[in-house]
């Protein structure tokens, strides 16, 4: 019996089918769970990726085919002087408003970070101004700054009579291009903020206690200790903070259009703008591809950023 | 098959008998010649879909719908209209025209069935037919419908919506003017005066498709300027553009401020809130007026005329046709025709048209004995939007091109930049003209 058990076992298994000794096999099981991410992934962002970035090196329209041009596409834009504006109202927009961003967000976190009372709450109403769609935040925008009908202009002319003229929020370049961003700004607010308040509430309470005990100012303290410990989560919040900024769309297309001529134009919009009512796919398609390279660094800036693993220690980089 | 296919002629014989039967009826004084409909026999089991840009005005939905419903029950094909945002069409009909799916009927914009030549149904019988029932068609229609340089027609136009001068009657008489001059010089005078009695006249400058694209073409093309010659040309950098931007800059101190940000809607809002005295724009601001008793008084006071003719002699306004095509790639070419062909017809076509209070300006010339051109003397402006002679990218072709410099601003940039003072007009007119040849390249 002994003996026999073990061998009927071994005569039952293979009864049990083909398709159970198949699950059984590693390899196979590994391909079959991941086919089906592969495949979302193929069709959802492979391949119009590829498609994009091969409509780059065509002259396609909108309307009918079009066939392979090599770099013309980005030839012509290196010599479009709106294209470079763009180019560099881009980084201007993706700088500024980063910054502002992190600056707020962070002074946001620390504070949250401190016990108030209804903090819960508190968290849950700062998180708003991400939950609300971006169309809807754009078009209140659009009503703050109308160059009629501004609360804003509305409030300091014809309440407090501390202005003449209602501001002209969209009308200058300058002026457009910091509503815009101010517009972003309180749009990533939260963003930042609540992700830094995790990363803060992960820091160990006996660091500050140690720290105070050897003496340390609330600088100090901000500098040796939250700071280093805060690098990580910073630089996934930043990367993320970036790509978005960096792929805006929604804000200037409903606030602006990417005018007055041109100036507040992002290059997300100026592709559209080109490809879709403009109908040359090819150098929307171009324009969107030019993105890449500034996206890939900024992925890269994190993958390195993060790769550090000892900033997690609080030690000095070797 | 057979008894189908007959029920189905059956029923639009008795719909177009029902139809003949009401003219008689003396509702209607548009005069409709005797014409036999061109033969398309609806195909056995099929159905449409039709896609056209969302309404500005109630009634150009809820009209449109009874309409299509009347077909749908006069000939068993069901139909789905879908109305969808103006922006959203384009992207829309790309697809459509790409994939070779979706809808079977796109009412679109002017440019459109250019940019689908081959992908597009040659409409001519129909318009044909059309154009001799109705007393033939206006200038700017044919000039969209037709494949450029051919009289193959591959769209039907629907309607075209222009945008004239919209004045506050009293204050234009406070700046001392009786009616808006026809003449450059003095229509700036009359906007100088109106900023001086503390009502600014606005004109969008931003990136608005309709409304900055109107002002600045009108622009340019009282001056005798246009972007591109006969043969597609680009012709921006010449002495009657500069003249164009040297007016513009005289012309924007005139204005509230502010019109370098303005979206489509902004002057709208201006207007009706009373900020601005004269714009130009579609009849859709009156109707708003007409339409809020808050407003009568305003809307009384609210009066169009064309924009001044400049040294062109006639209004240089265009008109934003409303140009349906049919894709090749529909089971049921000879159902889709018949269903424009129904939706053009006066029992159809008519009511939609009174409806829309002016919104959409007939193409085909009998219409324009529609009683809503008299039914209220302030619209019969816009009557003949589709006779005015300019275009997009006027002179030269309509295609892809004439398409992207629109789309591209370049006209309005040109004189945006001039007007605020950062560029002058040499300047803008060789960037403007750079720009332009960067898509009329071949």
């Amino acid at each position: 019996m002994d003996v026999a058990a073990p061998a009927l076992i071994l005569r039952r298994r293979p009864e049990a089918g083909r398709l159970a000794r198949l699950f059984d096999n590693k390899t196979f099981l590994i391909c079959a769970c991941l086919t089906p991410a592969i495949g979302l992934l193929v069709v959802f962002l492979a391949y119009p990726l590829g498609l994009g970035v091969w409509l780059a090196f065509t002259d396609t329209q909108i309307g009918g085919g079009g066939e392979y041009v090599g770099i013309e596409n980005f030839v012509s834009l290196a010599h479009d002087p709106v294209f470079l504006k763009t180019v560099f109202q881009t980084i201007f927009y993706t700088a500024v408003a980063t910054a502002g961003k992190f600056a707020l967000g962070l002074w946001l976190a620390l504070l949250l970070n401190h016990a108030l009372p209804f903090s819960s709450i508190i968290r849950a109403i700062i998180l708003l101004p991400w939950i609300v769609p971006t169309v809807l935040s754009a078009i209140a925008f659009w009503w703050i700054y109308d160059p009629q009908f501004s609360i804003i202009s509305y409030v300091l002319v014809d309440r407090l009579h501390l202005l003449a003229h209602n501001i002209d929020f969209l009308g200058t370049p300058w002026h457009a291009r910091f509503s815009l961003i101010a517009a972003n700004i309180w749009r990533g607010i939260p963003f930042v903020a609540i992700s830094l308040l995790a990363g803060l509430q992960t820091i160990s309470p006996s660091l500050y206690e140690a720290a105070m005990l050897d003496g340390a100012s609330p600088w100090q303290r901000f500098r040796f200790v939250t700071a280093p410990m805060l690098m990580p989560i910073l630089a996934v919040v930043l990367t993320f903070s970036v790509l978005f900024t960096f792929s805006d769309f929604q804000l200037v297309y409903a606030i602006t259009r990417g005018g007055p001529f041109d100036t507040t134009q992002l290059m997300a919009t100026l592709a559209f703008q080109r490809g879709i009512p403009g109908g040359q796919l090819g150098e929307g398609a171009a324009i969107a591809v030019a993105m890449i390279p500034f996206l890939v660094a900024s992925t890269l800036f994190s993958y390195f950023a993060l790769s550090r693993r000892k900033w997690q220690q609080g030690e000095a980089n070797e | 098959m057979n008894i189908i296919t007959r029920r189905n002629t059956l029923a639009l014989g008795a719909g177009a008998l029902a139809a003949a039967a009401l003219p008689g009826a003396g509702y209607s004084a548009i005069p409709v010649a005797n014409v036999e409909p061109p033969k398309m026999e609806i195909e056995k089991g099929a159905t449409l879909r039709v896609l056209r840009p969302t309404k500005f005005v109630d009634p150009d939905e809820t009209i449109w719908r009874q309409s299509t419903d009347k077909f749908v029950k006069a000939t068993g094909v069901p139909v789905r209209v879908d109305f969808i945002g103006w922006e959203d069409l384009r992207p829309q009909t790309a697809v459509a025209a790409r994939t070779g799916a979706g809808p079977d009927i796109v009412v679109g914009w002017p440019d459109d069935p250019h940019l689908y030549t081959d992908k597009i149904l040659d409409l001519s019988e129909l318009a044909d037919y059309l154009g001799r029932k109705y007393g033939g068609w206006y200038f700017l229609a044919e000039k969209y419908a037709q494949k450029w340089g051919t009289k193959t027609w591959i769209a039907i136009p629907m309607g075209g919506s222009s945008g004239p001068c919209v004045y506050r009657e009293s204050w234009v008489k406070a700046a001392g003017f009786d009616k808006i001059p026809n003449d450059l010089e003095q229509f700036l005078k009359l906007c100088q005066a109106l900023q001086k009695i503390n009502h600014p006249v606005g004109f969008a400058l931003g990136n608005a498709v309709g409304d900055a694209n109107a002002y600045c073409n009108w622009l340019l093309w009282a001056h005798g300027g246009y972007m591109v010659d006969d043969d597609g040309k680009v012709t921006l950098n010449r002495k009657q553009t500069i003249d164009a931007l040297k007016y513009a800059k005289e012309m924007y101190p005139t204005m509230i401020s502010g019109t370098l940000g303005w979206g489509d809607p902004s002057n709208n809002k201006a207007f009706i809130a009373g900020d601005i005295s004269l714009t130009s724009n579609g009849v859709s601001i009156y109707y708003a007026l007409k339409n809020d008793p808050k407003m009568a008084e305003v809307a009384a006071d609210t009066n169009h005329a064309h924009m001044p003719a400049g040294l062109v002699g006639k209004p240089p306004e265009s008109a934003l046709i409303l140009n349906a095509m049919v894709f090749k790639h529909t089971k049921f070419p000879n159902a889709a025709q018949q269903y424009l062909r129904f939706m053009m017809e006066q029992e159809q076509y008519e009511p939609w048209l009174t409806g829309c209070i002016g919104y959409w300006a007939q193409p085909l010339k009998a219409y324009a004995q529609a009683a809503v051109w008299t039914s209220d003397p302030k619209i019969a402006v816009y009557k003949d939007s589709c006779a005015n002679e300019f275009w997009n990218g006027y002179k030269g072709p309509i295609t892809a091109a004439s398409g992207a410099a629109t789309a591209d601003y370049v006209n309005v940039h040109m004189f945006a930049a001039v007007a605020s003072g950062s560029a002058t007009p040499e300047d803008a007119a060789a960037e403007a003209e750079k720009r332009a040849q960067r898509y009329y390249k071949s």
